[in-house]
């Protein structure tokens, strides 16, 4: 699989940002392949998390086009910084009387909470990052998933650095040195 | 809000959200609005004809009214204002909407919309025009609040004039037009300070150009619609003289520089001169100052100016490395960037010596001309371009629609001076032309203004043709008939072995229906014809305060030249024919 890159967008909570936001990546062609999107601690303000796939330069552009959306206060990708990134999954399995234990124990290798149980299935909540979360569907595919349902990464820069509104509509200089290396 | 902004007048109603759009309308300092009525905006125009200070001039259809605005806003520099009903009257501003948001100019459309408890209900009239114009506009709204209006039309203004110009859509549902609200002062329609901010290019980038340019012995400046945006035709001008640097102009750039100019290159591109795509694929450095460089321009871009290293100046940080990587990219407001330019090389002790890179070029211009064969009888379309050369004063302005005629314009025109080429770029939108030209009349009403159109581009708008006779608009349309879709069928001839498919048209004789809309009209037909017949139509116009059209007929087998194959690389261009 290709490596994902995430970036980290700050928007004005408005009505139809995320459709601005979606709809600009799809009509310039690139490929969005998880977004998550939720308010920050500032009610105005919301927090997308985007993974998307290309190179530096397929990259820069995603960047600057999504600057120039009003909405849109600050862009960054995180592509090459330390961060955290979180995602979460349900997943429905087949778990008979027989395989409960099975079960229970693979959940506990992967620290996953067992949110339903009865005489037939069981759902189990996984929280990680995506290599996680395909590992515990990995494991639960032989009991047979009845159905799944995950959230897009959620992700975080690690450290004192942090995205946060500032003044400028182009608070991020690296347009300007990006040709000097 | 305090009582003194308050409008205290018990004759009338209680304001309302219409009254606050046109409140913001004066505010914003608007002369003039195209538009056209309608059930979702009756409010609005019920208070504009209340208030009774502001001009509106009813469109024959809003698309007409979208290019007006954008006429009037390409004639001036100010957003162009345009206001339609919700449903058909705000799609119909789609075509309008995307043209400006290709040619980055400044329009703000107002539209209404059906009451805010029916929306989403597939109610009588209603679209979603926010959702549809998303992509086409640099901003929209729709407006929940009547106390929202006035905030959010004076950050429609600003986002549509600020940075990259654009247009913008304010969508105002018919109970917050009808709602009541309180007007405010003229100083409380502020301006949103964050949009408000204008790169000035940063110094390391610009001492890193410098560098580039005092080190290159061919550069070359491609000068785009940018530095008419910012004004900054004077430091181009200085700036070239200065060094010396040979200029090229794209379509939407004509006008910063002039066409005549000893360091004109005139326009590169795909139906640009030989020695413009000669000087820009030899040059060793560009200067790219407010283009975005598009495949018109370009051409193949793996092959477009292979050994230049690009300094690319664009206010929209987007632009710069989009097509091609920029070794040096400047984000910057164009006039700030090149007077900084200026101020730089002003300071050189030496300045580059490019008189060999000039004698090549004079060698292009004497091998690749720009010209066509003259035939007996036969009025050729770049013979009435040029025609207009000396009869056009340097202010007048020039618009045209989209085709051939366009072309020929953007070629054989010499054009002088700033926002006096007015023409759809990036969307190359048919019919562009009569409405434009009558949104810059109506903005400039002391200038001359001659739309040049095709006998195809002029049908899909000539319901203007009403809207300009009753409003006394006296522009003059010279349509250049050859009775066919004249680019197309240059395709068809060059690349689809002649065959011609749905290019051929039945056109009405123009000058007749010209005269059943109330205008002027005349034929012109032979060649000895066309000075006579342009002068009677720029006298007439302004003695009758009427639109005059030429209907010219012009040979159809011409085609236009130097072109480069779609898919080509610039340098493999097919030259003018200059002789049978």
């Amino acid at each position: 699989m290709n490596q994902l890159n995430p970036l980290a967008v700050l928007v004005r909570n408005e009505p139809g940002v995320l459709a601005r936001v979606a709809g600009l990546l799809a009509r310039r062609g690139f490929n969005i392949h998880s977004l998550a999107v939720g308010e920050t601690d500032d009610p105005q303000v919301s927090r997308m998390s985007i993974f998307i796939s290309g190179d530096d330069a397929v990259r820069e552009q995603a960047v600057k086009q999504l600057r120039r959306l009003v909405d849109v206060i600050r862009v960054s990708d995180l592509t090459d910084t330390p961060r955290v990134e979180r995602g979460l999954a349900l997943i429905k399995v087949n778990a008979p009387r027989e395989r409960r234990s099975e079960i229970i124990e693979l959940a506990n290798i992967f620290r996953a909470a067992i949110t339903h149980v009865d005489n037939a299935t069981m759902v189990l909540e996984v929280s990680g990052n995506r290599n996680k979360i395909e590992a515990m569907i990995g494991m639960m595919r032989p009991f047979g998933i009845l159905e799944m349902a995950r959230t897009g990464q959620i992700v975080m820069l690690r450290g004192q650095a942090a995205l946060a509104p500032g003044q400028s509509e182009f608070p991020d200089p690296s347009y300007l040195t990006e040709a000097v290396a | 809000m305090s009582s003194q902004a308050t409008k205290q007048n018990p004759g009338l109603p209680a304001t309302n959200g219409s009254d606050a759009v046109i409140a913001s309308l004066h505010a914003q300092g608007v002369e003039v609005i195209f538009g056209m009525v309608g059930g979702s905006i009756i409010s609005v125009y019920d208070a504009l004809h209340r208030d009774g200070n502001l001009r509106h001039v009813i469109v024959g259809h809003e698309q007409g009214g979208a290019h007006m605005a954008e006429g009037y806003a390409r004639a001036t520099g100010k957003p162009g204002v345009v206001m339609t009903t919700s449903g058909p009257g705000a799609t119909n501003l789609v075509t309008g909407l995307a043209d400006a948001m290709m040619d980055s100019t400044p329009i703000v459309a107002i539209t209404g919309q059906v009451v805010s408890r029916l929306l989403g209900n597939d109610a009588f009239q209603e679209a979603d025009i926010r959702g549809i114009t998303m992509p086409i506009t640099k901003h929209n709204y729709l407006i929940t609040s009547a106390d929202q209006v006035a905030p959010t039309m004076a950050e429609a203004f600003t986002i549509a004039l600020s940075g990259r110009p654009g247009p913008v859509l304010v969508d105002i549902p018919r109970d917050v037009s009808e709602a009541p609200t309180e007007i405010l002062t003229s100083d409380q329609h502020r301006l949103a300070p964050r949009l408000v901010n204008v790169p000035l290019g940063h110094p390391m980038q610009v001492q890193r150009a410098l560098n580039l340019i005092a080190e290159s012995r061919q550069p070359v400046i491609l000068a785009g619609a940018g530095v008419i945006h910012s004004d900054a035709c004077g430091e181009l001008r200085a700036l070239a003289e200065l060094l010396q640097i040979p200029v090229a102009t794209t379509l939407l750039g004509l006008g910063c520089f002039a066409s005549d100019h000893p360091l004109s290159l005139r326009m590169p591109g795909m139906h640009g001169t030989g020695y413009a795509n000669l000087a820009l694929h030899n040059s060793d450095v560009i200067l790219c100052v407010g283009s975005r460089l598009d495949d018109r321009v370009t051409g193949r871009l793996e092959r477009f100016a292979p050994n230049a290293k690009l300094i690319h100046v664009d206010v929209d940080p987007s632009e710069i490395s989009k097509c091609l990587p920029a070794l040096v990219p400047i984000v910057g407001d164009a006039k700030q960037v090149l007077s900084a330019l200026l101020q730089g090389a002003r300071a050189w002790e030496r300045r580059p010596d490019f008189s060999a890179w000039h004698k090549v070029i004079a060698t292009w211009k004497q091998r690749y001309p720009l010209g066509y064969v003259q035939r007996d009888g036969v009025i050729k379309p770049q013979q009435a371009i040029e025609s207009l050369n000396g009869l056009l004063d340097d202010e007048d302005i020039v618009v045209t629609g989209v085709g051939q005629h366009q072309m020929f314009t953007a070629q054989y025109y010499n054009f002088r001076r700033p926002r006096t080429f007015i023409t759809s770029g990036g969307l190359g939108t048919m019919g562009f032309g009569l409405p434009a030209a009558i949104g810059a009349k109506l903005a400039k009403p002391e200038r001359r203004v001659l739309c040049v159109d095709g006998d195809g581009s002029f049908l899909m708008n000539i319901q203007e043709l009403c809207t300009a006779v009753r409003y006394r608009v006296p522009v003059v349309i010279m349509v250049l008939k050859n009775s066919h879709l004249g680019m197309v069928r240059q395709w068809q001839g060059m690349f689809f072995d002649q065959r011609y498919a749905q290019t051929q048209l039945a056109p009405p004789p123009y000058d007749q229906v010209a005269q059943a809309f109330g205008a002027l009209g005349r034929k012109v037909e032979r060649p000895e014809d066309l000075l006579p017949a342009l002068r009677w139509a720029m006298a007439a116009a302004e003695d009758n305060q009427l639109p005059v059209v030429l209907d010219v007929k012009v040979d159809p087998d011409e085609a236009v030249l130097p072109m480069v194959p779609a898919g080509g690389a610039n340098v493999d261009f097919i030259p003018c024919r200059l002789e049978d």
